[in-house]
């Protein structure tokens, strides 16, 4: 394998990563404001601050992580990328900013504000849909280089049905990924009532999220035929991850295997993800950018994977032990210890 | 090709970012090493004082990483949405340091979480002392690898440019170039000297208002000799700097320094103003005290402005912020060492109300400094953003739509930086240390432990 494609991998599993944990986190943030509005809040925020409060930190390195990888592996897509998307990203930075400072305002200065609850669930479902823009872009057909310089075609980036599918796509995982943690979590903690409204929303967005994955396949075919035969070459890898798919939502629905249940949850997004990046080979920016033209030199690419090892040495060990106090600590997750901090 | 207002207010928006960012980032990678100290103080002479001090600490600190994490991700994404021509050229040669920045900052971020959630949880106060030091050692170290990409930026090293292409490179070479050991220093120097003046500025405010509670005498004492100290320090790697600078930039040093004509024996001029026929009133000339800064000899030569096209000097006012920051740094020292100093041997004063206002205002100005501080830096190495290689202009973005995008960060940082201060004071006046002291004894009491 080249330094190429182990470069590429390694960030799409950060990526992948950053999808799964922010997820939850932007998830957890609307279930939160939605249940201050219908009144349900009492049985909610219990458990969903128990499980952000300490990470909430650490979702947001894993962005920090792929977006800083990128431009290291891959120092071209810092030209064609950045001058696009100057905009979209410019506003998903301004909402995280608000996300993440009302968090730990709200947190530790004025619990309860129903106004900052409402912002931060609003935001959770902006976030997602302002990146996943990036996705769309990637497919090709909304760029174009006039006198050397990329230019975003912002009229057919907003009329365009593919990109709305896949908003709309990412606010479904979003929604679907957290509840079905959040039920796993929720009846850990023996927090029957949360765990039944969890297990309730988790059957809800299923539906959606796998009509929409559906309806962008067959988008796909209209709007870059390259792209939709790669993907149709590798049906297999959709195959398994709809089935990992049914195989949740009948757990769920069973009440049964909860812990197994979010092994597959994972394992299907894995699946999924790793089938679109690799139907995406070679490109980075249909059709302009490849990993093999973008790749930065030998050199810098054998030091950062040097740099990476030598990362995940230490932050292996240091994740296992935050999950170990906070995710798997039986005392923690139920309340039984009392709330340390603060 | 090139869009003058675009890389007008890239220029803005970074500094605005930049700005803003500092300030929680300067807090960042100082606080936490006084939180360790308080924490380690307390444990070694098992004074319960000093640990409701590293806690209390804390508490605050937590609001001031929300905003400094928000803050730098912002500068992290505009790095490339403001500068793509830049980063795809320097991306190449230093995207080593960026990365391991975000190691640091990922392990400072875990470690942060659980010695915050596991208040408590251990009955031994050495492990909550340990979880400290990688906070500590993460917060450093971020502040190290990010300082390292500016200094390659002042002084680009590591590769070779040849017809456009870049050849030869060396990633270790680019990180270790001559302006990363001094940057390194008096950064982190700096930020810890701050750091310690804005606590001690505070347990000096509620000594002000009223309290007259030990915890606070303590708080000041051992802030204010953690000032001392890293002031010191500051100020010695700030003289190291200047040698630097002589070496490698000269050009920075003669636009701060108004140093037009290259001269053995040069005069170092303090304060001063400059009118449009670049006429020096006002200003204090010391005899030469900048061959003493530039090469450490008095009769030495020291390069002046005229030396330069005049298309690569930096803009003329970087005197003053240089004035500023000077001034600040020497002005800490002093009221340090006064305060140090008469404590032990009794000096009345020093519990005089104008002296703790001075205190007060020592944290305020260090923050001031660190601001004038990196203007200096930043603003005397324009035109270029990689010297020598690619000018300013050359690096910035094409994209329309900049100003818009400036303005909306203005109204974000407005919002970040109300909203921290309401929050910050809101919590401690809710909560004052003689009533926190109240309920860990009852809660001592209690059984708890």
């Amino acid at each position: 394998m080249n330094l190429e494609v182990l470069g590429i991998i390694v960030l799409w599993i950060f990526l992948f990563g950053y999808v799964i944990v922010a997820s939850i986190d932007f998830g957890a943030g609307f279930f939160n404001a939605y249940s201050l509005l219908t009144n349900k809040s009492h049985i909610l925020s219990n458990i969903i601050q128990r499980y952000l409060s300490p990470v909430w930190e650490v979702t947001n390195v894993f962005l920090v992580f792929f977006f800083v990888g990128i431009v290291g592996f891959f120092p071209q897509t810092a030209f064609y990328y950045g001058t696009v998307l100057l905009v979209p990203v410019s506003i998903a930075i301004i909402l995280l900013a608000v996300r993440g400072s009302y968090y730990a305002f709200e947190s530790y200065g004025s619990r309860g504000h129903k106004g900052y609850a409402f912002a931060y669930g609003v935001s959770g479902l902006l976030i997602p849909s302002s990146l996943s823009v990036v996705l769309t872009i990637s497919e090709g057909g909304f760029v174009e280089i006039i006198n050397d310089r990329p230019q975003l075609d912002f009229w057919a980036l907003f009329t365009s049905p593919l990109t709305w599918s896949i908003v709309l796509l990412s606010i479904a995982s979003v929604l679907y990924i957290s509840a079905v943690f959040l039920t796993w979590y929720a009846w850990k903690a023996q927090d029957w009532e949360a765990h039944e409204l969890m297990r309730k929303y988790a059957l809800i967005w299923a539906g959606p999220l796998i009509f929409m994955a559906v309806a962008i396949i067959i988008q796909m075919q209209q709007h870059n035929p390259d792209r939709f035969r790669n993907m149709i070459s590798i049906w297999p890898m959709f195959g398994i991850s709809g089935m990992l798919f049914l195989m949740t939502v009948w757990l769920i629905w069973k009440k049964r295997g909860l812990g197994l249940s979010v092994g597959l949850l994972i394992l299907q997004f894995l699946f999924a993800f790793f089938a679109y990046g690799i139907s995406h080979y070679p490109y980075l920016l249909y059709p302009y950018l490849t990993i093999y033209e973008g790749f930065t030199n030998q050199e810098m690419a054998i030091s950062l994977v040097i740099a990476f090892i030598a990362g995940l040495c230490l932050l292996i060990p240091s994740l296992y032990l935050l999950f170990r106090l906070f995710l798997f600590n039986k005392e923690y997750l139920t309340g039984n210890q009392k709330d340390f901090h603060a | 090709m090139m869009n003058e207002s675009a890389v007008f207010w890239s220029r803005m928006l970074t500094e605005l970012t930049l700005s803003f960012h500092i300030i929680y980032a300067t807090i960042g990678v100082g606080v936490p090493l006084m939180i360790m100290i308080a924490q380690w103080v307390g444990m070694k002479n098992n004074d319960e004082h000093y640990i409701l001090l590293a806690r209390r600490i804390t508490r605050g600190f937590v609001i001031t990483v929300a905003v400094g994490v928000v803050t730098g991700t912002a500068i992290g994404l505009q790095l490339s949405l403001l500068w793509p021509n830049f980063m795809r050229l320097a991306g190449q040669v230093i995207a080593l340091p960026l990365f391991m920045e975000t190691f640091a900052f990922f392990f400072e971020a875990i470690f942060l979480g659980i010695y915050l959630y596991t208040w408590d949880r251990f009955d031994n106060q050495t492990k909550h002392m340990l979880l400290l030091i990688p906070v500590a050692i993460g917060a450093s170290m971020s502040a190290v690898f990010i300082t390292v990409v500016n200094s390659f930026m002042n002084t680009p090293q590591g590769f070779e440019l040849v017809n456009g292409e870049l050849v030869n490179i060396q990633p270790l070479v680019a990180m270790f170039n001559p302006s990363m050991p001094t940057k390194v220093a008096h950064v982190l120097a700096s930020a810890y000297m701050t750091s310690a003046f804005l606590l001690a500025s505070i347990a000096a405010f509620r000594l002000l208002k009223g309290s007259n509670h030990i915890y606070y005498k303590k708080s000041l004492f051992l802030m204010m000799k953690l000032g001392l100290i890293f002031s010191i320090a500051t100020a010695v790697i700030g003289d190291f700097s200047g040698k630097f600078l002589a070496e490698y930039q000269p050009e920075k040093l003669a636009a701060a320094e108004w140093h037009f004509e290259t001269e053995e024996a040069a005069s170092l001029i303090l304060l001063g103003f400059m009118d449009q026929e670049e006429n020096i009133k006002l200003a204090i000339r010391i005899p030469y005290a900048l061959s003493i800064l530039a090469h450490g000899n008095p009769m030495a030569e020291v390069i002046g402005l005229n030396e330069f096209p005049e298309d690569e000097i930096p803009p003329l006012y970087i005197h003053y912020l240089f004035n500023i920051m000077v001034f600040i740094g020497m002005f800490m020292t002093l009221v340090s060492i006064l305060y140090v100093a008469g404590v032990w041997r009794g000096w009345q004063f020093i519990k005089k109300v104008w002296f703790r206002w001075l205190t007060v205002l020592g944290g305020p100005l260090s923050i001031i400094a660190i601001e004038t501080g990196w203007w200096l830096a930043e603003v005397g190495r324009q035109p270029w953003i990689l010297r020598g290689y690619m000018r300013t202009a050359q690096g910035a973005t094409t994209s329309e739509h900049v100003d818009m995008m400036f303005i909306l960060f203005c109204i974000l940082y407005i919002v970040l930086g109300i909203g921290s201060i309401v929050v910050l004071s809101r919590m401690y006046r809710a909560n004052p240390i003689e009533q926190e002291i109240q309920d860990r004894m009852a809660e001592v009491e209690g059984g708890v432990r």
